[in-house]
């Protein structure tokens, strides 16, 4: 695609990006290397804004960048104070709504839900009740255990599932806070669910809810996903190449274990 | 699977073409002829459909009239909405619980009867109400219940057990109904005496463009709440290159405490596919959709007869009226899901999909049903237009105030000697209509239902129309020894209850605002409660994705800005540094009953040996 001609600038933050038609809010700042943080959107899939931790200011309207359309001359707010607590308070929820015991979680450090609550500043229990779920693990497939009570319903699996393996493994089951993933059987076992499918991959579930057996832990505390690197690392070191292995150049966040 | 069952599905299939689209229509008679959609007839229905399980399972979850495990022969759904809790709905409860032998919820082993409850069913002004295999049962008492109850266990049509019908057209014999209309009030846009088919004739010896510049004289703006221009939606969809457009009529009435729109069905379904028909002419449309909530069932066989009279009228169908002009429309039953009221939702569920709102942009105007421009309007909405062709512009702009033209019909119920519908100016004191209500004794009234807002007297003065105190149509007044807090917790539970689960907010946010209103209510509150939910409401609001979200924490927060002494007197603050919501006792118990002995800190008990 060579739409050079149509390129045309947003403000995120008062700062210009540059985008070009069919673009997201989200897509232009990706490529300029402004990292929005998100949970349900991950590239490759059709991005449908559910988590809303993308939540950015447009006009005054709150709008969720993965979905929202760059247009010329956007004003985007993003790293403002009350968008910070918006998403401070959404990753909350996700929190209090499953069961996150990161000590015990096999997902721990290499967790995007984790590593968002370390980026976002949060480190300890917060105000909200913890619903504290039961809902069933399904272990019945020979590869891959499912444990739905760390789900966050970001529906990737979903998605992966369908667009890329060209399979329907998952599916959205019930509604509110009763909403849940199904599986395309009575069980994982009883679907074409394989270990090599996209869908499995460590790209996909963000959190610690599809379990590949037999190789939990396999990262040493110090070598995870997110001990060296804060989550959208990969996207801000775009903007400022840099060699230094600490995180993004100027930043001296604290990464905890 | 049966081979009888087997049978069923496959002609409930058939009966849709096998089309996915059609998916409501054939989960809708499954679940009649076989009482649930079960795993089998699951996977039949995804086979024969070219869909999969989990999709099919996907939507059989998402709406409260399927069911998985089978039902009773007799289904009974007790309308569960705070006027019908005001009315004895706990009594009705208590009745069937006991006459049946099961609770709440459940069903009869022998499969003859389930009992559920259910959110508002469109009959606040007439409470307690039941749906019974979806015939409306109306101001239910215990012993009228015990009665009908007993009845049930011989016949299994409850439709011959109304022995009286209600007025009007409620009585006609496709629909036989003891619902009343309550008409209380009228005027000359939509309730007064009307000419027939004027509108339709008038509007197709104009050009569509010209049609559409009568509507935006007009000012007419959407009756649903949202209050959008119509002429401006209107112009929108027909400017939006395509090769097909759909006008969707939205007659999905779940907003609490708002019937107003099933009067229309009842009595003013011509005027309504009237309506359709000229916003099909106005934006180049071929086919309608009358998207028809599932409580209002009752007035299915009746409105399918309308649309085949108008047809055989040459009034629907090809070449209307003559003219190289052709739109049909169909019916589409919903099945319980409030959510489906967001016209995007609406849109997912006449795809034959789970009702969940779509991203916009595009907006359905631009891409909706099948991705085609969709102009989707409320009931009263369409009923209005071809008043406004008939009469013209300027007689609509007689009526109400320079940014709120015509009438509104008004749903009043609650505490009033003369609960109905109202068709009222705009621009009319909401004193006045409580006045004519009979509601002498208001010291609270909800304008708008669940998503709307709770008023206290100082307000009353106010005027209904979307510059003052908009309202897609409720009006629920509270005298003063209702509880105000009850009532909001319902309204919290509610949008529990009927929250998609889309998005983080609204699933996750709703119910933690609902922890935090219970520990109020329940006198453990500390005023920074207060502050929590103020905080909680917001974030909620400015994240959700739809409109649910955005109104969901509407009931506590505007009970708490125009009833704050109610809050006030709740929550104390804490001097002895222990959480106030925090019990002790209740967090042992568990840990108590693991290691089988007491706490000898903690029990006082313990020491003196007793119990």
């Amino acid at each position: 695609m060579t739409t050079k001609a149509k390129t045309f600038t947003i403000y995120v933050d008062g700062e210009a990006v540059q985008a070009v038609p069919g673009q997201t809010i989200m897509d232009a700042c990706d490529e300029a290397g402004g990292y929005i943080p998100r949970l349900c959107d991950v590239e490759g899939l059709v991005p449908q804004g559910s988590c809303r931790i993308c939540t950015v200011k447009v006009n005054g309207r709150t709008v969720a960048a993965c979905t929202q359309p760059a247009e010329p001359d956007l004003q985007v707010e993003h790293e403002t104070r009350e968008i910070h607590s918006y998403r401070k308070d959404l990753v909350r929820m996700l929190f209090h709504e499953g069961n996150h015991l990161c000590p015990i979680c096999e997902a721990s450090g290499r967790c995007e839900l984790q590593a968002m609550a370390y980026r976002l500043g949060i480190s300890q229990a917060t105000k909200y009740p913890y619903l504290q779920p039961v809902r069933p693990v399904d272990a019945s497939h020979p590869d891959i255990a499912l444990d739905n009570n760390r789900c966050i319903l970001c529906g990737r699996c979903i998605r992966a599932s369908r667009d890329v393996d060209g399979k329907n493994v998952f599916e959205y089951i019930g509604r509110g806070i009763d909403k849940h993933i199904g599986v395309n059987g009575a069980n994982l076992a009883a679907t074409d669910a394989d270990i090599d499918d996209y869908a499995m991959s460590l790209d996909v579930c963000p959190v610690g809810c599809i379990i590949r057996k037999k190789e939990g832990f396999f990262n040493p505390v110090g070598d995870r996903q997110f001990d060296r690197h804060p989550i959208g690392w990969e996207i801000e070191s775009k903007r400022i190449p840099t060699t230094d292995i600490s995180g993004p150049a100027g930043s001296d966040q604290e990464v905890k274990p | 699977m049966q081979p009888a069952n087997e049978k069923i599905i496959r002609k409930a299939c058939l009966r849709a073409n096998n089309d996915k689209a059609r998916m409501l229509d054939i989960l809708h008679e499954v679940q009649d002829q076989l009482q649930c959609i079960d795993s089998e007839a699951m996977e039949l229905i995804a086979e024969l459909i070219g869909s999969y399980r989990v999709e099919v399972e996907g939507v059989v979850t998402f709406y409260a009239f399927f069911s998985q495990e089978p039902k009773g022969a007799i289904t009974i759904r007790l309308c569960d909405d705070i006027i019908d809790r005001h009315e004895g709905f706990k009594d009705l409860v208590e009745t069937a619980e006991e006459f049946l032998g099961i609770q709440l919820g459940q069903t009869t082993e022998d499969g003859r009867f389930s009992l559920d409850s259910t959110p508002c069913i469109g009959m606040c002004d007439q409470a307690p109400a039941a749906l019974i295999n979806y015939q409306v049962f109306t101001r239910l008492t215990p012993s009228k219940f015990r009665t009908l109850l007993r009845k049930l266990r011989t016949e299994s049509d409850a439709t011959k057990l109304v022995t009286r019908y209600g007025d009007g057209n409620n009585s006609h014999h496709l629909i036989r109904s003891m619902v009343n209309n309550y008409i209380r009030q009228t005027d000359k846009v939509l309730l007064g005496k009307i000419p027939k088919e004027a509108g339709l004739e008038n509007a197709l010896s104009l050009a569509p463009a010209a049609v559409r510049a009568i509507l935006r004289d007009a000012g007419l703006r959407g009756r649903g709440g949202a209050g959008f221009p119509t002429g401006k939606k209107w112009e929108f969809a027909a400017q939006t290159a395509a090769t097909r457009r759909y006008i969707i009529c939205n007659a999905d009435e779940g907003e609490p405490g708002t019937f107003k729109d099933r009067v229309l069905l009842t009595e003013r379904a011509h005027l309504l596919f009237e309506g359709m028909t000229i916003a099909a002419h106005a934006v180049g449309a071929e086919h309608g959709i009358l998207y028809l909530r599932a409580e209002y069932r009752y007035l299915h066989r009746y409105l399918e007869d309308i649309l085949k009279r108008r047809r055989k009228r040459g009034l629907l169908g090809s070449n209307i009226l003559g003219k190289d002009f052709h739109f049909d429309i169909r019916i589409q039953l919903g099945a319980g899901a409030y959510i489906c009221g967001e016209e995007s939702s609406l849109i997912s569920s006449c795809e034959g999909r789970r009702g969940e709102p779509k991203n916009r942009p595009p907006f359905p105007v631009q891409a909706g049903y099948f991705g085609f421009p969709t102009v989707v309007n409320n009931v009263e909405t369409l009923c209005c237009v071809p008043r406004i062709l008939a009469e013209g512009s300027r007689w609509f702009c007689g009526f109400g105030t320079q940014q709120s033209t015509g009438t509104k019909l008004l749903s009043v119920c609650g505490d009033c000697t003369q609960p109905g519908t109202y068709e009222v100016e705009f621009g009319t004191p909401l004193v006045d209509v409580l006045q004519n209500a009979g509601s002498k004794q208001a010291s609270a009234v909800n304008i708008g239902g669940a998503s709307g807002q709770m008023i206290n007297r100082d307000e009353f003065k106010r005027r209904i129309c979307f510059e003052d105190l908009p309202t897609a149509g409720a009006v629920i007044t509270f005298a003063s020894h209702r509880n105000i807090l009850d009532i909001t917790s319902y309204y919290m539970d509610f949008f529990i209850e009927e929250s998609c689960g889309y998005c983080t907010p609204c699933r996750v946010g709703n119910v933690f605002m609902q922890q935090a209103l219970d520990k109020i209510r329940n006198g453990l509150g500390e005023p920074s409660d207060l502050d929590y939910l103020k905080e909680l409401g917001k974030t909620i609001i400015a994240t959700s994705r739809c409109g649910l979200g955005h109104t969901s924490p509407n009931p506590v927060l505007s009970t708490m800005a125009n009833f704050p002494l109610v809050y006030a007197a709740m929550v104390k603050a804490n001097g002895v540094g222990l959480q106030a919501g925090f019990n002790i006792q209740d967090a042992l118990d568990e840990a108590r009953i693991i290691a089988k002995r007491r706490s000898l800190i903690y029990d006082p008990a313990y020491e003196t040996g007793g119990k």
